[in-house]
């Protein structure tokens, strides 16, 4: 099991007072804090050898160059992928869906061909494709949702055609904390040579990604969802698809020769690398995989399952609580959402927030999802590998206060 | 007094619990939604003129406390007063959520209006607060506009 004083003590922001109470931090599925040994390494970099990477001859560029492929290296092993060269640093996870949506969806897909996606997608995994559907005339689908908020693979024969030509779904739901079983969805799919890109953003705080198992052909996430600093996000590729593909950003390094009336291009990864990347970020990026693998994602698993039973069971002690997402652990990870009847998310987290407990209220980049549930938002408590108990405790003791400070509302 | 109970004064709850002038016109002059993407609340505004006098308005408002609250108290502000005097309330209001150095007080016919004045010290919450008076500008904006486009082409 894992030992959450230790661990609570590598990550300094959680040894403060918010509003003269202790921070308790429950917003880890918008963002987690960042153990010192990753501030450190930021620091490092700019203390000891800041320099621009690739193109120096000089000592301290070699070094930073070094250390930033390092991190591609040890990215590549912790996602089980062929090649190094299939990481692409970008600057989070809705950029890598954008260069997939740019360089590949823009090349590839004609007017009538269709995107699959799920009720459950963030915006990140939205948008791009809304946006791409208007420009090129595809036609864009949805897998729904069962009542016990899981995806409804009832109709996935009439969903995924010869019409279909991407699948871009998520691995873990950033509101309703389910952990989607992609199996069918990618068999499918590749019988009818669609590609697959699958959403890992949530995920992979939770669970170990294995590229190979997932069977899928891009996969994102962003680094500062695991212990890591913002700002580095990835797209991992198949070689031969991201080789196809024609560059998302054109400028510095992403080139091979430079004439004035012509250019060719870097190879990969570099090709999809314009510019001066987030150096001192990717660097620390290594950082967060190495301290999440010290814990191991077994602990982890096995922390988050036990801590999220406990949070459900005392939560649903709460007096017209709504859950939206499953009650039990079965699939899902620590990202609970919820809503007290006649309450306000907004009311509610503001009554939460006075007792120095940090949770997320609104809709969660998930307008549509609230759109279906038809409630204007939620309040999702996330946990992760420092929260015990006790921050449980304490969260389900604001809610008592919630009602006495608000009044009931009826609803309207 | 903690942060709390001056933020979620008596006067906003009762506003918030028993919003004035909710529902619809249907003959209304003017309608216009108004939306907070950031948090999703969502109001819809008519208004019914009499000339330029607002003789009724009414409001369909899905949100918290605050935008509940203030488009209630909005309502109550504005209806019977002519549009001028209307925008006149509407841009003082906006004075005392934004201006950071100046402390707006409103008289004793809107008194109400006072009691959001703490949500200030919030500064997520004050795009809650100005939602149904930004709507409300907007609208008799949009009306104004019109008026002179039909002006304009009829010279």
């Amino acid at each position: 099991m894992l030992d959450v004083k230790k661990i609570k003590a590598d990550f300094p922001i959680l040894n403060q007072n918010v509003n003269g109470k202790r921070l308790v931090y429950l917003d880890n599925a918008a963002t987690t804090q960042k153990p010192n040994c990753v501030i450190e390494a930021i620091s490092d970099y700019y203390k000891i050898y800041n320099a621009n990477i690739h193109r120096g001859i000089h000592t301290l560029s070699q070094k930073a160059t070094q250390a930033y492929e390092d991190t591609r290296v040890a990215t590549q092993n912790f996602i089980g992928a062929k090649a190094s060269q299939e990481i692409i640093f970008t600057r989070n996870t809705t950029e890598s869906i954008n260069l997939i949506a740019y360089s590949y969806a823009r090349f590839n897909l004609k007017p009538g061909d269709e995107i699959l996606l799920t009720h459950m997608e963030h915006h990140a995994n939205l948008v791009p494709w809304l946006e791409l559907s208007k420009e090129l005339g595809v036609k864009i689908k949805y897998i729904p949702l069962t009542a016990d908020f899981r995806l409804d693979l009832s109709n996935l024969n009439q969903l995924i055609t010869d019409k279909t030509k991407i699948v871009s779904v998520t691995l873990m739901s950033n509101v309703l904390g389910v952990i989607n079983d992609l199996t069918a969805i990618t068999e499918l799919a590749h019988k009818f040579k669609a590609i697959v890109h699958v959403d890992a953003a949530q995920a992979v705080a939770h669970m170990p990604i294995d590229v190979k198992k997932l069977n899928c052909d891009f996969l994102s996430f962003s680094f500062h969802k695991i212990l890591g600093p913002t700002g580095v996000g990835i797209l991992w590729g198949r070689e031969a698809l991201l080789d196809s593909m024609p560059p998302f950003l054109t400028g510095g390094n992403m080139i091979a020769s430079v004439y004035f009336d012509k250019v060719t291009f870097n190879e990969l990864p570099y090709k999809f690398e314009a510019g001066t990347p987030d150096i001192a970020n990717v660097i620390a990026a290594k950082t967060a995989i190495e301290y999440i693998n010290n814990i191991g994602y077994k602990d982890i698993a096995k922390h988050e399952s036990k801590l999220t039973a406990y949070a459900l069971e005392k939560l649903s002690g709460q007096e017209n609580i709504i859950f939206y997402g499953p009650v039990n652990t079965i699939n899902r990870g620590s990202v609970i959402s919820f809503n007290l009847k006649g309450l306000h998310p907004h009311d509610l987290g503001q009554v939460i927030n006075e007792e120095g407990v940090a949770i997320r209220a609104g809709h969660h980049c998930c307008q549509p999802l609230m759109r279906l549930l038809d409630i204007s938002g939620t309040i999702r408590a996330s946990l992760y590998i420092y929260n015990d108990e006790d921050d449980i405790d304490i969260l389900v003791k604001t809610l008592k206060n919630a009602y006495k400070v608000m009044g009931h509302v009826a609803s309207r | 007094m903690s942060l709390q109970d001056e933020l979620y004064k008596e006067t906003i709850l009762d506003h918030y619990h028993c919003p004035r002038n909710f529902g619809s016109i249907n003959s209304a002059s003017l309608k216009l939604e108004g939306l907070n993407p950031l948090c999703g609340d969502e109001l819809t505004l008519y208004l019914k003129l009499n000339n330029d006098i607002i003789e009724d308005i009414k409001v369909e408002a899905k949100g918290c406390s605050i935008s509940t609250a203030s488009s209630s108290m909005m309502t109550e502000a504005v209806k019977g007063l002519s549009l001028d005097k209307a925008i006149n309330i509407a841009s003082e209001f906006k004075q005392m959520m934004l201006n950071k150095n100046e402390i707006t007080v409103f008289d004793e016919t809107n008194d109400d209006l006072n009691a959001l004045a703490g949500v200030k010290k919030y500064p997520v919450r004050i795009k809650c607060a100005l939602l149904a008076w930004n709507t409300l500008l907007q609208c008799i904006e949009g009306n104004n506009t019109e008026n002179d486009n039909l002006k304009n082409s009829k010279e």
